[in-house]
């Protein structure tokens, strides 16, 4: 990539947020719009993947919500992040942890902590 | 034609729009350009302007082309464009065209010469359709039939393979998204003619 453009994406990342591993348990506060007003809303769970890099970078987020998975993928720079709590450090060998989608029940949100 | 600047494609990149949401962009180093020569009713028949981009050391030029930047004291550069403004004679000879002449959420259009594809086929350069690869299909990325049988010719301009990319094109109505002055950026929504490194111009947009 052209230096200039790898200078301009430095001064756009985001240094305020807690850093997280992927395995971790995190809730992120996300910052919603809904009928023209800005609320924050709270998604609580495991952080399966980490992509991109620079301002690209993005993570997955999963949780079993009654019942049914539900993933969310979030910018990792974007503002709309509002901030990002973690909540346990989980003990991982995989950098994507794309097996918890085939777990059921207490499995499926269980990762090893993290000592 | 109001306003107009030669550039260079840096590449693409997002942004963060004030709400938050994500912006493809491709960045452009645009300028600063130099006027190089005025083109007059009187003298040429036509008025415009001569714009040069990019300084390149002296040795680099034959002897004409020094002498047609040492006219009037200009740093050689490597690109030279005409730029038929309608304000062309309000321009003068040495004045710098920088990237600020353009404003955030601002349309414009820009030209330059499309990537380069080689010999391709006809999915790719004229968009046909493939026959299924599997199945006994006999039939994969072929033209297919060329004419009529009856027509015992094939007329002109079927469309058939050969040489693809490598000519002028010009995107209309991008928004201006980023200006960045101290580094003569312009961070523009959308994808933009021609490799990363290639010259691209940037004009008002003439259709919107």
């Amino acid at each position: 990539m052209h230096p200039t453009i790898v200078e301009l994406e430095r001064e756009m990342l985001r240094d305020d947020l807690t850093p997280f591993k992927v395995g971790d348990t995190i809730r992120v506060h996300a910052k919603v719009v809904e009928g023209g007003k800005e609320r924050i809303q709270i998604f609580e769970g495991l952080v399966i993947a980490r992509q991109g890099s620079g301002t690209r970078e993005s993570f997955t987020v999963r949780k079993i919500s009654y019942g049914i998975g539900v993933e969310r993928v979030f910018p990792l720079h974007s503002p709309r992040v509002d901030r990002i709590e973690v909540l346990r450090r989980g003990k991982v060998r995989r950098a994507r942890l794309y097996y918890m989608r085939d777990r059921i029940g207490r499995a499926a949100t269980r990762v090893k902590e993290l000592r | 034609m109001k306003k107009a600047i030669m550039g260079k494609k840096l590449g693409m990149t997002q942004v963060f729009s004030k709400d938050g949401e994500v912006v493809p962009v491709t960045v452009i180093e645009a300028g600063p350009c130099v006027v190089v020569q005025k083109k007059t009713l009187q003298n040429d028949g036509y008025s415009a302007i001569q714009v040069g981009f990019e300084t390149i050391p002296e040795r680099k030029l034959n002897k004409p082309q020094m002498g047609h930047f040492n006219k009037n004291n200009i740093e050689p550069k490597r690109y030279l464009k005409e730029f038929r403004l309608e304000d062309a004679d309000q321009y003068e000879v040495g004045q710098e065209i920088s990237c600020d002449i353009f404003d955030e959420d601002e349309f414009v259009d820009v030209s330059g010469v499309s990537k380069g594809r080689g010999t391709s086929g006809v999915i790719k350069r004229w968009n046909f359709s493939r026959g299924r690869m599997s199945h006994g299909s006999k039939f994969h990325r072929a033209p297919g039939s060329l004419s009529a049988r009856d027509a015992s010719k094939v007329y002109k301009n079927r469309k058939m393979p050969g040489r693809f990319g490598v000519y002028n094109t010009t995107i209309l109505n991008l928004k201006v998204v980023g200006i960045d002055k101290n580094r003569n950026l312009l961070l523009i929504k959308g994808s933009v003619p021609g490799t990363v490194g290639s010259l691209v111009t940037v004009r008002n947009a003439v259709k919107k």
